[in-house]
């Protein structure tokens, strides 16, 4: 086993190095602001491992020389934000349908429509509920710094692999052009075997990659058989960080970006005497229901803060059922909430509590 | 899937018409089409359906080429979706419209297997119009069959692109009108008028003898892919008896009557192979490509580091293992001096005219800071911002893990321009340290709750021979200002950033420049905005 050593690097490069790193060595992909780099750094570093780097015509095209290479036993990604991603969803259900191992960088910007370039997490219901269709599931990432912007790539695609399905790494504009340190170990990848590939080869002449069943029974069965993997990710993948969690009158749940300014938040409450924690979901799908439920039990008020009018607040009110009111705090259009802003949030909620 | 209308045709009627009903099944077929469900022994097309002979003719080629285990199907969403019940081979289905890029992503990933697009009108010639363009123009080393039978067939009967003017159909009820609905398309003409493509061929399940020609074609298409040359393309006029309404045999007629007159039968390419000049790319080990070094790393080793900026198309230069060896050695003798800083956190804002370095500013005081093992953020604006000709940066120095990057308050502002300046000078907090980049304010500029410091940062980095040294003279005054960061700190970065000599000295005087000019130009109480120093 290598050393490693600290390097300035931005979200969006580490991406790919965290890739590189987990053994990837085919990217597919088509330009957007603010997941360019990734492509970027992918067309630089790819070709000198030996990998493939190729920009697609768009990015339908980019999801299904994924769902191409992932079939001939590649493992293989791409990158997009918002608008690429919503061309993508026809190709990530098929991904889904037919069972096949890919990572899927979302950095997510404003919408809907064109929006702007700034950094949203308005892509919540379309990368967590699927925004293809058919029933499945998409593993979902949420990376909240340069660091986790490599290492959640790299566990993006052992889930991917461990579950023969899409996995999404999920970010924001802000991740994905910052810059931090980055300590990256060299290792040999696991990368486990796939029998089940089309790979032009006597062995995997039979294998067959595919989505169709004509029959409503075979679909019926075959989505049972998704759903019993879904199932199995719920009990074992799902990751979540806490801060300040003794203690605590009131919680804040946030992902991404915005954890980081809630952690300056509960900081700056903490200052002030005021009994704020924070939980922040690192895996989107599979959700921390049942972490949420069990902080829900200590604190007399949650608050959830996303970029967006609401999306993952949905989730958190489900898995608190009730117990506590679950308040939320939005900004949207790129506009991200400062933490003096969400510090002034925290308060009226827990004077209101008094 | 098209309904199964059967039209009531004799085997002989087959044969006057000069088509061999052959009885014999191509090895390359599955035995019985298990996975088909029922009628195991037989396909799912109609009688008389061109795509029958298509798969026949495929068949039998891969065979005769010894192909079988090394190819890869790629069936379309059409009626051919099921292509897969038939073909002995690997398999893999894909979206509609899509099969040249999923075919892309098979052969990049298997470049010495033969890969085969397998597709029909609606999926090749509307939907999949982009990937089947841009495939052919990549030149992607894969064989298309292409079955134009100028309708719908899986969905039972409308326009397809290339249904013919006039043709009735269920979506063109009174004919297809150029005015309404154009004209259809060549495909193969447009394919042939393409750079990369190697082989265009159209042929046409007519007649025995135009059979023998597609045989002929599908062959030549497969040997180039087998051969490794490139793209080839077969057009094949195809009947669909049950939606064009005619037994088997009128279909086949309509296709030599109707279609070709429409879609000429032609060999538009056959170029041979001639290889093309591509750039070298180096090859590197991983770890040198993901700048992670080998050697032991303990709590007291040298903290390596690379150009930040490394990634940047605009910066570009690849470094060879010569000069990675370089770097190496310039990292290997700067490791970090103990330092202990006077600050728990440490904020920076930079602000000012795109080309003025403001965000290489900020990254080299988040490199500095790093290599001072502080935690360290650098936030940039991005986009139509940065293209507006303005640009700023966060940087967040701190000895614990940083919450927001974001910059509410920051301890220092460099502002490059008046500009900025203006917009950000407010936000400095109360104590903090306006750096700015004339030699006195504004005339009408109010003072905020901050120190400021007006330095010719510009005026002094012409002076030294390069303009675009001013922020570096700013980084120089920074550090002598606050004392934030080590001296010695940025004279290893910028030996490590900047690789030309004569660059690297015009750096170096100019951060000298600026701390000089704050030890002895710099009043201290001096109090004069307009016009003066301001402190």
């Amino acid at each position: 086993m290598g050393a490693y050593m600290r390097q300035l690097c931005k979200g969006n490069v580490a991406i790919v190095k965290g890739a590189i790193l987990a053994g990837c060595r085919s990217y597919y992909g088509y330009p957007i602001t603010p997941a360019s780099e990734i492509a970027e750094a992918a067309a630089l570093y790819m070709p000198q491992v030996g990998g493939t780097f190729l920009q697609a015509e768009s990015e339908v095209a980019a999801i299904n020389m994924v769902y191409g290479a992932a079939g001939a036993g590649a493992r293989v990604m791409t990158a997009s934000s918002g608008p690429g991603l919503s061309l993508m969803q026809e190709g990530m259900s098929y991904l889904a349908g037919a069972e096949l191992p890919c990572v899927i960088v979302d950095i997510v910007r404003g919408g809907p429509g064109l929006g702007n370039i700034a950094p949203e997490q308005s892509d919540y219901f379309a990368m967590v509920k699927g925004g293809g269709h058919g029933c499945y599931r998409n593993l979902v990432l949420a990376p909240a710094s340069v660091q986790e912007m490599a290492d959640l790539t790299v566990l993006a695609f052992e889930l991917a692999d461990k579950y023969r399905n899409p996995a999404v790494v999920m970010a924001d504009g802000y991740i994905g052009q910052m810059m931090e340190p980055l300590d990256l170990e060299f290792r040999e990848p696991e990368i486990p075997e796939r029998p089940w590939a089309v790979k032009g080869t006597p062995e995997t002449r039979k294998n067959l990659i595919n989505s169709i069943f004509l029959e409503p029974d075979a679909l019926e069965e075959h989505i049972r058989k998704l759903e019993a993997k879904y199932i199995r990710a719920s009990q074992t993948e799902v990751r979540y960080e806490t801060f300040e969690a003794d203690d605590a009158e009131i919680l804040l749940v946030g992902y991404g970006i915005t954890s980081r300014i809630l952690r300056s938040a509960v900081e700056m409450a903490r200052r002030e005497g005021l009994k704020a924690s924070l939980l922040r979901p690192i895996t989107l799908w599979p959700f921390p229901t049942q972490a949420i439920a069990e902080a829900a039990k200590k604190v007399q008020k949650i608050l959830v803060v996303e970029l967006s009018n609401g999306q993952m607040v949905e989730d958190v009110r489900l898995a608190v059922n009730g117990k506590v009111p679950v308040e939320f705090y939005g900004r949207t259009g790129g506009n991200v909430p400062s933490v003096e802003e969400i510090h002034s949030q925290v308060m009226q909620r827990v004077l209101a509590l008094a | 899937m098209a309904a199964e209308t059967k039209p009531d045709v004799k085997e002989s009627e087959i044969l006057a018409a000069g088509y061999q009903v052959s009885h014999s099944k191509s090895p390359l077929f599955y035995e019985k089409y298990e996975r088909k469900g029922e009628l195991q022994g037989q396909t799912h097309y109609c009688p008389g359906c061109g795509h029958g002979v298509a798969h026949k003719l495929i068949a039998e080629a891969l065979a005769d080429l010894g192909l079988q285990d090394k190819t890869i199907f790629v069936s379309p969403v059409g009626c051919s979706v099921f292509a897969y019940y038939y073909f002995d081979v690997g398999n893999v289905q894909v979206a509609h419209g899509r099969a040249p890029a999923g075919a892309t992503g098979i052969k990049r990933t298997h470049p010495d297997k033969i890969v085969i697009s397998y597709q029909g009108d609606g999926d090749l010639a509307a939907i999949g119009t982009a990937e089947i363009i841009h495939a052919a123009n990549r030149g992607e080393k894969i064989t298309v069959f292409f079955v134009n039978n100028a309708i719908y067939g899986m969905t039972g009967g409308q326009m397809a692109p290339t249904t013919l003017v006039g043709q009735r159909s269920t979506t063109s009820p009174w004919g297809r009108r150029p005015s309404n609905e154009g004209f259809p398309l060549h495909m193969a003409e447009l394919i042939s008028g393409l750079e990369a493509p190697v082989y265009v061929e159209r042929v046409a399940l007519s007649d025995n003898k135009n059979v023998m020609k597609a045989r002929k074609a599908i062959h030549r298409a497969l040997e180039i892919q087998r051969d490794g040359i490139g793209f080839s393309f077969v057009e094949i006029l195809s009947p669909c008896p049950t939606i064009w309404a005619k037994d088997p045999v009128e279909a086949r007629k309509w296709v030599a009557e109707t279609m070709i007159p429409n879609f000429p039968l032609n060999v538009f390419k056959d170029k041979k192979h001639e290889p093309v000049e591509n750039a070298v790319v180096p090859q590197r080990p991983v770890y040198e490509v993901l700048e992670i070094s080998n050697a032991p790393v303990g709590p007291d080793a040298p903290i390596q580091s690379i150009p930040a900026n490394a990634h940047d198309a605009s910066d570009q230069s690849i470094n060879t293992p010569a000069e990675t060896a370089k770097l190496e050695d310039i990292n290997a003798a700067s490791a970090p001096r103990p330092h202990v800083h006077h600050f728990k956190e440490f904020e920076v804002k930079v602000a000012g005219f795109g080309g003025q370095g403001v965000l290489l500013l900020g990254q080299l005081i988040a490199e500095m800071g790093m290599r001072e093992r502080l935690e360290v953020s650098w936030l940039p604006s991005y986009g139509p911002e940065m293209r507006s000709g303005s640009a700023h940066c966060h940087v967040c120095l701190s000895k614990e893990r940083i919450g927001s990057p974001v910059i509410s308050h920051p301890d220092v502002l460099i502002a490059l321009n008046e500009i900025s300046l203006r917009k950000f000078a407010a936000q400095v907090a109360p104590g903090g340290l306006i750096l700015y980049n004339r030699d006195r304010l504004p005339a009408d500029f109010p003072l905020p709750q901050a120190r400021i410091v007006c330095l010719p940062a510009s005026e002094i980095a012409d002076k030294l021979g390069n303009t675009k040294a001013t922020n570096i003279v700013m980084l120089g005054a920074l550090l002598e200002e606050t004392e934030c960061l080590l001296l010695e700190t940025a004279d290893d970065v910028l030996k490590t950033k900047i690789k030309k000599v004569a660059m690297l000295e015009v750096n170096r005087k100019a951060l000298a420049a600026g701390r000089e000019f704050i030890d002895n130009y710099v009043r201290v109480g001096a109090v004069s905005q307009p016009d003066g120093f301001s402190y």
